[in-house]
């Protein structure tokens, strides 16, 4: 089953293009995983998956059903734009937890605000959640006596607690040091499932390599090259793919 | 009877500045209450989308906090009555009422105004930089999980913000209290108003100095409590940094 189409998308600030005809789709339980150089639009395209910009052309359907379509788009109320939202989760590069709520709260408060259960389902599912993360020692930790690495596995728990259909990471391990983006990746790794799709904008090569099913690679606002792991790192075929893998690879 | 000695004097004095010092604490009180509130109405306002309300609201803002509380003060009490009323009086062709009456009540009220007005005037900068202050991400994060843009403010910003401004509120409700004594250019019966009377003549005291001298201690004193306070309401913020 198609769990997320994205047709002909667009956006522009202003004069400059930063999504130019974008069009993918992604079936349900599959990880996606977004490459690409800085600025070619990968956390714009997140962004506007979660209506945090909005786009100019084209549309968005989510298990068949079109949520988002730019004709029409302006007649879209607040109360449908957080709708809409539900369908996806982002974890932040920098994590964003509430630095006033401990790691529970930080995964309670949403569902408890939306009244997606009673106040013991609530605790109970987010417990499993910090459990899943493997934080359950630190539950009544601050997120400032959290480490990098803890606390973006809490805001995995966070986003997980309102059972998103299409989760999406932007660089989750970026901001961190290296020594803790292993902790986050095996987190992410782990959530794939049959129910679970995913996609993951990462400058991890290993990371997409081995986890992803489909990934992008994204060069200046379009997609430049799809395909599956096999296909996008070992027979790219277009001349920006090969430079910006030989580049990644450099870095080792 | 003159009083001549200070141990005759003392008790009066003590008792006179304790009415004048009442008048201050309702002054500074109802003008946190009042301007608190509509402090963030003036920073939302400021803040606004609509470029138009926005110029209205920072040009107000200008204009209260780059004068001088003390004209403020007189322009409030003095323009309704002596300016206003006469002239609407002159092309209405009948009498109206429209000042604030001469008494202490009608005093306090128009200082109130002046003083809620200004105060929350600088409180919305304050307000402003606290809410500007607090990380986007913070709101974003809200935004994905759902979340309304009210509930996003009150319970995501709202303690950020808090905790990001109570220092310089701190700094400005400190001011507040001293500010106070502006009022006395309307003749508001507050403490130095009641310290004051003192040299030229009062319940058998006449040409003492010393009153006046002494309503910095209730100032003293009172900033003391207030200083305490802000001090533990920051230490209760400490659990979290922002
Ligand atoms: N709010 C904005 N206003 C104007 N231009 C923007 C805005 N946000 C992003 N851009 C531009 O859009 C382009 C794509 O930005 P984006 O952040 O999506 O890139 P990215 O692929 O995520 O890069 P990185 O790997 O550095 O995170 C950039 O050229 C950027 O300058
Ligand atoms: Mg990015």
């Amino acid at each position: 089953m198609t769990a997320l189409e994205v047709r002909n998308i667009q956006k522009n600030y202003g004069k400059t293009e930063v999504l130019k005809d974008i069009s993918f789709s992604l079936e349900k339980g599959q990880v996606l995983a977004i490459i690409g150089s800085s600025g070619s639009g990968k956390t714009t395209l997140l962004r506007c998956l979660n209506f945090l910009e909005t786009l100019q052309e084209g549309s968005i359907l989510v298990n068949g059903k079109t949520i988002f379509d730019a004709a029409s788009a302006s007649k879209l109320t607040d109360e449908q734009i957080r709708e809409n939202r539900l369908h996806f989760g982002l974890v932040f590069q920098s994590f964003n937890l509430f630095p006033q709520y401990n790691v529970l709260q930080n995964v309670t408060l949403a569902p408890t605000l939306l009244k997606l259960g009673t106040a013991q389902e609530i605790q109970e599912k987010a417990k499993k959640l910090i459990a899943q993360v493997g934080l359950s020692e630190r539950i009544q930790a601050y997120p400032c006596q959290l480490s990098g690495g803890q606390q973006q596995r809490v805001a995995i728990a966070r986003a997980l607690a309102l059972n998103p259909d299409i989760l999406c990471f932007d660089e989750p391990t970026s901001a961190l040091d290296p020594e803790l983006t292993g902790e986050v990746l095996k987190v992410i790794k782990g959530l794939k499932s049959k129910d679970s799709t995913m996609i993951v904008v990462t400058h991890e090569m290993e990371f997409a390599r081995h986890v992803a099913d489909k990934v992008i690679f994204m060069a200046d606002g379009i997609i430049e090259e799809m395909g599956t792991p096999e296909q996008v790192f070992g027979n790219p075929q277009k001349e920006k793919t090969k430079a910006f893998l030989q580049k990644s690879l450099e870095e080792f | 009877m003159e009083l001549t000695t200070f141990s005759q004097q003392l008790p009066v004095v003590i008792q006179a500045l304790n009415v004048g010092f009442v008048q201050t604490l309702k002054l500074f009180f109802v003008t946190l209450l009042g301007a608190l509130p509509l402090g963030l109405v003036i920073s939302f306002g400021s803040m606004s989308r609509f470029r138009g309300l926005r110029g209205v609201v920072k040009t107000i803002v200008w204009i209260v906090r780059g004068s001088p509380l003390m004209i403020q003060l007189m322009i409030i009490y003095y323009f309704p009555g002596l300016v206003l009323q006469p002239f609407l009086e002159q092309i209405l062709g009948y009498s109206v009422n429209i000042g604030w009456g001469g008494g202490e009540s009608g005093r306090f009220t128009a200082a109130a105004v002046a003083f809620i007005f200004n105060y929350a005037c600088y409180f919305s900068e304050i307000y402003r930089g606290g809410i500007q202050g607090v990380p986007i991400g913070q709101q974003e994060a809200g935004q994905v999980l759902g979340l309304s843009k009210s509930q996003i403010f009150f319970k995501i910003t709202l303690l950020q913000m808090v905790k990001r401004i109570i220092p310089p509120m701190a700094n400005e409700i400190i001011t507040l209290v001293k500010d106070t004594s502006l009022a006395r250019i309307i003749a508001l019966q507050e403490i130095i108003w009641a310290g004051q009377a003192f040299m030229k003549g009062s319940q058998g005291i006449s040409g003492q100095l010393w009153p006046l001298f002494f309503t910095a201690v209730y100032y003293l004193a009172f900033n003391g409590v207030l200083t305490v306070l802000f001090a533990w309401l920051e230490q209760k913020l400490d659990y979290f940094k922002v």
